[in-house]
């Protein structure tokens, strides 16, 4: 680091301070991905941009915690909130889905404003509207790499992140139900031809959604405490969207890297010379100006219509 | 019975072409207008005029305007708060500098041309996007904006507390504007501009430029393959829809919470106009008007609700209701009338032309 710092002639600690930043804002990219991801696993499989699922994050958060707090160990309560957003899937695809198949897709997205809505009372009313604070485990100490100070927490949520992506990379891959989603995902008239029930595969993708928002809700929450600026967070998650594309995987994880170390920086090195908290919308500004030039987004599929 | 279209012949091509063909159709309208305009003012109590006629008309003005966007010309807007906040700040900015021999509406219409100019910029990357990739893009606008309007203290006169309280303007020696005004004053100034933009938007979309909006809507390709310019279309959609949202942000700071701040046009703002536009039906200048009406008076009925059944609940319980009953109505109407308010109100029109003797 000295020496690369020699090269280009600045303080050795200018640099290490700008990694920390970096590192820093590469994690908080990792929290925003998670939230990304569950957008981008609906979208693929029903092409319904599902605006809910910030509110999916709280929700779970919620529930995990109010089970703890019911004296249940961690584990079970893991298990009961899954219950919980399995039933959820179940609900929205026989209440909401269904009986919007072949509306415009506006419509589709109104009624995940609803389902986001409709979930933010259920969940206070069930739960309480306090903060809650969530205690899992997860390490709190701070770490260092030379000069550079990292947060063991944020450490925790890239390492749970690389595993959900694999999992999830591994379910999408080997198994049958994986070969049915990405079958959806690529056509649905195709799919159901080949007797893909359209349905089933609804119930499972938001399920499987429900489990990402379950894991983003516990790692933000751990962080933050459990509270309903949870899901103004998850609004992050949708420049990420755009920066990697709607439909893909790797897109949602990798453009929430670019958008964490982006806004933090920024907010490090141009924040002052601006009054400060451009971090509330450096993102979408970014993505705005990306979209102009790369309308399909980093990995999006190219079959994005041109206007 | 009540509305017939049998005898009524048209002699010139100009009575044919009327914004109301059918005589009973316009005189309903124009006693619409006058009662609202005279008889209201003179029977609605305070309560009424200012706390549900005021901003349901000016939360009108807003969904007319999302609507050209969103409902005429197909471009899904969230940046609908924003472009309000640009109206709002920038006439206030006007009206505290202006010469005094201005009129009072001079501001608002200024500050209604600030939030066009932004809605072109915020529109360009329509040109490449569409969908929700524009939606999202437009988020930048409601972000963007309420940071700019908050850090920078030129738009408040660098204003200590950058709330300032909007000033109170006359027109005849009648205070419209401001904590100053009666509630009938601000209601007939706001109604004014409602008739008046109304009207013009109604005009707009069956000219030209309203059916090249229409035919980028329906099928972009086919409208550029006749001679439409995309460019010039969809921007015009933007300026125009934003202007119809930076009067009512105006509006709304000056006649309704009588303060400029930011937090009355945020993200929440955008979905409620939004909500509007959608209930009330996309491409209808009249569902506007229902939809407004309808999305900002069910929280105030849903909160009264328990007490007309006697049922005592606490604060906060009946607010996580009300949000229950409000996510799950916006999806039911969604279910069942996907075309919106406007749609029933036509299909009820259907009906009175037969009645009642359907056969």
């Amino acid at each position: 680091m000295e020496a690369i710092a020699g090269l280009v002639g600045i303080d050795p600690f200018e640099l290490w301070f700008f990694f920390e930043v970096l590192i820093g804002g590469l994690m908080s990219g990792v929290m925003y991905a998670l939230v990304a991801l569950g957008f981008v696993l609906i979208f693929k499989a029903s092409s319904v941009f599902n605006f809910s699922q910030g509110v999916m994050v709280l929700f779970a958060a919620l529930n995990f915690v109010g089970f703890i707090g019911l004296g249940v160990p961690a584990w079970a309560s893991f298990i009961l909130t899954m219950l919980v957003m399995v039933a959820l899937a179940f609900t929205v695809e026989r209440v909401v889905l269904r009986p919007l198949v072949n509306q415009p897709h506006i419509s589709l997205f109104m009624a995940t404003i609803g389902i986001a809505i409709f979930l933010e009372g259920f969940g206070e009313l069930i739960w309480g509207s306090s903060i809650k604070p969530l205690d899992v485990g997860i390490p709190e100490g701070a770490v260092f790499m030379g000069d550079a100070m990292i947060q063991e927490a944020d450490l925790f949520a890239a390492a749970v992140a690389t595993v959900l992506v694999a999992v999830l990379a591994l379910f999408f891959t080997y198994t049958r139900i994986g070969r049915a989603l990405r079958a959806v995902a690529d056509d649905h008239q195709a799919a159901m031809s080949v007797g893909i029930p359209l349905n089933t595969i609804w119930v499972i993708v938001w399920s499987v959604a429900g489990f990402v928002a379950l894991v983003a809700g516990i790692m933000w929450g751990s962080k933050l405490g459990v509270q309903f600026s949870l899901a103004i967070l998850a609004l992050k998650a949708l420049p990420v969207l755009i920066l990697g594309g709607f439909t893909s995987i790797p897109g949602a994880i990798i453009g929430g890297l670019i958008i964490g170390a982006g806004e933090k920086l920024a907010e490090v090195y141009f924040g002052q010379m601006v009054g400060g908290a451009i971090e509330e919308w450096f993102a979408y500004i970014v993505a705005m100006a990306f979209l102009v030039f790369r309308p399909q987004g980093l990995f999006g599929e190219k079959i994005i219509e041109r206007v | 019975m009540f509305y017939r279209e049998a005898g009524q012949f048209k002699t010139t091509y100009a009575a044919d072409q009327q914004l109301l063909p059918i005589p009973m159709d316009k005189w309903f309208v124009i006693a619409v207008a006058l009662f609202a305009l005279i008889v209201v003012p003179m029977i609605g109590s305070q309560y009424w005029l200012e706390s549900i006629l005021l901003p349901v008309l000016i939360l009108s003005i807003a969904a007319i305007g999302l609507n050209i966007l969103t409902g005429y010309c197909g471009q899904l807007s969230l940046g609908t708060g924003g472009f309000m906040a640009a109206g709002a700040y920038m006439s206030y900015k006007i009206a505290t500098n202006m010469p005094d021999f201005l009129p009072v509406w001079a501001p608002i219409l200024g500050g209604g041309l600030f939030a066009a100019a932004i809605g072109v910029v915020f529109g360009l990357p329509s040109l490449r996007i569409k969908g929700f990739y524009l939606a999202v893009a437009t988020l930048a606008a409601q972000f963007f904006l309420s940071w700019l309007f908050q850090k920078v203290p030129w738009f408040v006169n660098n204003s200590i507390s950058g709330v300032p309280s909007a000033p109170s303007e006359t027109i005849f020696g009648v205070y419209v504007t401001g904590a100053q005004a009666s509630p009938e004053a601000k209601y007939v100034f706001v109604l004014v501009f409602v008739i008046v933009l109304a009207l013009l938007a109604r005009n707009l979309v069956r000219s030209r430029i309203g059916r090249s909006w229409m035919a980028i809507r329906d099928m972009d390709i086919a409208a550029e393959l006749i001679g439409i310019r995309p460019l010039q279309t969809k921007l015009s959609a933007f300026a125009i829809s934003s202007f119809y949202c930076g009067v009512a942000g105006a509006l709304w700071s000056f006649c309704y919470i009588n303060t400029v701040e930011p937090t009355a046009f945020d993200i929440d703002r955008s979905f409620q106009v939004l909500f509007m536009v959608i209930v009330g039906g996309l491409g209808s200048i009249l569902g506007s008007f229902f939809g407004a009406a309808f999305i900002f008076l069910l929280p105030i009925v849903l909160n009264n609700v328990p007490a007309w059944f006697g049922l005592t609940l606490a604060t906060d319980v009946v607010s996580h209701l009300e949000f229950m009953v409000f996510g799950a109505a916006i999806i039911f109407f969604l279910i069942v009338e996907p075309h919106g308010l406007a749609r029933l109100w036509q299909i009820a029109k259907e009906k009175l032309r037969l009645w009642p003797f359907p056969h």
